[in-house]
């Protein structure tokens, strides 16, 4: 039996307000995400999740229109109003999309790209880095054999993994997943699931989904958004065994609308 | 409802759809005869073509076509000097052209996409894209051939990168715009930088159709003779100085299909059927290089 350690907050949302132009998408969000956990956020399309996970890394910027307001504390630090490089907290951030990207180069460049950026490693430490990444993303057994290859010559949930496994290689310490099964069968969910399980004893894991059971499966808490608003948010057990609103038992027992 | 009313209303429906699906066929097949005759109509006119060139082209084609200067009218020789001429100003002009053109499509996709000077920008290369190449030509007579007092192969050289440019700049452009943006914010949520993002990973991704539309804008230009005729002009003999006039084989061509002289005749077909060979390989690269994408 493991002792429990007090938990350590790693992100701290504190009256976030996000707007698409004049559309205002997310509305006064308070929320602690807890250091080395997995949390998740549910909710019907639309409610403003992704775009929540977009904040984190402040991927929202590329596009002039979008603009948030409020403060998200990583470590300490506002990283809306940081004067910090937007790059380096990408690295301490990183995302895995919706859709698997690989990189227009071979299974091992898509993986030292990232890497690259950082860090300068000879030849023997990249490639273990390399070997690191993709044994934890569970798909080394699968490609070891052909690294060289084009990355968009693995299947849909191998490119997954290998976007997974890219993210992972630059050693990130937040890990945010915007439904990274849906396009997937469900073996490789499976076996992406369990990555991140495994994961969370490294990284804090954010993780969008609109699977219910996967949420339930793999997160220790849960988020449940609702039209840019955040309705309830808790240990994933209780939000699951007893919410405490009404419009959060419905979304989740599919009595929803 | 019965049994048998259920069994009628089915039939019936049936009947109806089957009347649909009879008028469909017969638009369907009147659509593929009309689509099959545009086709037959125009590969008629290029196998016509293409069997000319060859027949009279083959004719007049001997080693010494490809080693000789062009003759005297009367006289023995070859097309050398045009056939460098053609290739050292076709050439140049890639090269001058398409880094011009790669960047300016850069800019265009990936910098200021609705910008007032984006706007400006897109709509002066389209007008130049669509600018006639003689028009071209006088331009850079204009203001290259009367400054320096001399038809060059440099004012050649301009007048080719001229036309190159816009083509580059519009598929660069709309090569990088098919790219998602989804494998764009890939890379930035790796802390890749801008410059980073679109050298190794947008640019990569569409490389295939930018290498395409130079190729077809190369293509293009080789075949191109009103833009040289006022600018390299045309050189008897081999010279590989730019600052001198030049020969070209489209310049040959025209000159010598046009005299009444029949080993220039001779001589002009041989040209037209080098410079289709030559086309037609660029064209068939690009394909192949479309094809074979990553």
């Amino acid at each position: 039996m493991t002792i429990a350690t007090p938990e350590r907050t790693k992100i701290s949302v504190k009256n976030l307000d996000f707007y698409y132009g004049k559309f205002h998408a997310l509305k006064n969000i308070n929320l602690e995400i807890p250091e080395n956990k997995v949390t998740a956020f549910i909710g019907p399309s639309g409610c403003g999740k992704s775009t929540l996970l977009r904040v984190f890394n402040r991927m929202f910027e590329l596009y002039p229109e979008q603009r948030a307001q409020g403060e998200v504390v990583l470590d300490g630090e506002n990283l809306l109003t940081s004067k910090k490089d937007v790059a380096l907290l990408r690295a301490k951030v990183g995302m895995v999309f919706q859709k698997p990207t690989p990189f227009p180069m071979s299974i091992f460049d898509n993986i030292a790209f990232g890497v690259k950026l950082f860090e300068s490693l000879n030849t023997t430490d990249m490639e273990e880095r390399v070997e690191w990444a993709l044994r934890k993303a569970a798909l080394w057994g699968e490609v070891k054999d052909k690294l060289n290859q084009g990355g968009s010559s693995l299947s849909g949930g191998q490119q997954q993994r290998l976007c997974i496994a890219r993210g992972i290689a630059i050693k990130p310490e937040v890990l945010l997943l915007d439904e990274p099964c849906s396009a997937l069968d469900p073996i490789s969910t499976g076996k992406v699931e369990e990555l991140i399980t495994e994961l969370k004893n490294d990284y804090t894991v954010v993780i969008v989904t609109h699977n219910m059971q996967q949420a339930a499966r793999c997160s220790d808490y849960t988020a449940y958004m609702y039209l840019g608003d955040l309705m309830e948010f808790g240990s994933t057990d209780q939000m699951f065994f007893k919410p405490t609103r009404k419009e959060t038992e419905d979304y989740i027992t599919g009595r929803f609308g | 409802m019965t049994t048998s009313q259920i069994l009628l209303q089915a039939n019936a429906m049936e009947q109806v759809r089957e009347a649909r699906y009879a008028q469909r066929k017969l638009v369907n097949r009147v659509a593929l005869a009309l689509a099959l005759m545009a086709m037959v109509f125009g590969l008629f006119w290029l196998t016509w073509i293409l069997y000319e060139t060859i027949r009279l082209g083959v004719g007049g084609l001997s080693l010494a076509t490809l080693t000789e200067m062009t003759p005297a009218p009367g006289d023995v020789g070859g097309l050398a000097n045009a056939i460098y001429g053609s290739f050292v100003m076709v050439t140049l002009a890639t090269f001058v052209a398409t880094p011009i053109g790669v960047m300016a499509g850069i800019y265009l996709a990936e910098f200021d996409t609705q910008g007032w000077l984006a706007s400006t920008t897109r709509f002066v290369n389209d007008i130049l894209l669509s600018a006639p190449s003689i028009v071209i030509g006088l331009f850079v007579y204009a203001v290259v051939v009367t400054r320096f007092k001399s038809f060059s192969g440099y004012a050649g050289v301009a007048a080719l990168a001229i036309i190159v440019i816009p083509v580059v700049v519009r598929t660069t452009e709309s090569m990088l715009q098919l790219i998602p943006a989804g494998l764009r914010e890939a890379a930035y949520a790796l802390g890749a930088p801008k410059w980073k993002v679109i050298l190794s990973i947008t640019l990569r991704a569409a490389r295939a159709g930018v290498v395409t539309g130079i190729l077809l804008a190369v293509a293009r230009v080789a075949g191109e003779t009103a833009p040289l005729l006022f600018t390299a002009l045309s050189n008897q003999f081999w010279t590989s100085n730019l600052s001198q006039p030049m020969a070209s084989l489209p310049v040959t061509i025209f000159k010598f299909a046009m005299s009444p002289y029949e080993n220039w005749q001779k001589l002009a077909w041989a040209g037209v059927f080098i410079i289709t060979l030559a086309v037609l390989g660029l064209n068939i690269l690009a394909r192949v290089l479309t094809r074979t994408k990553i």
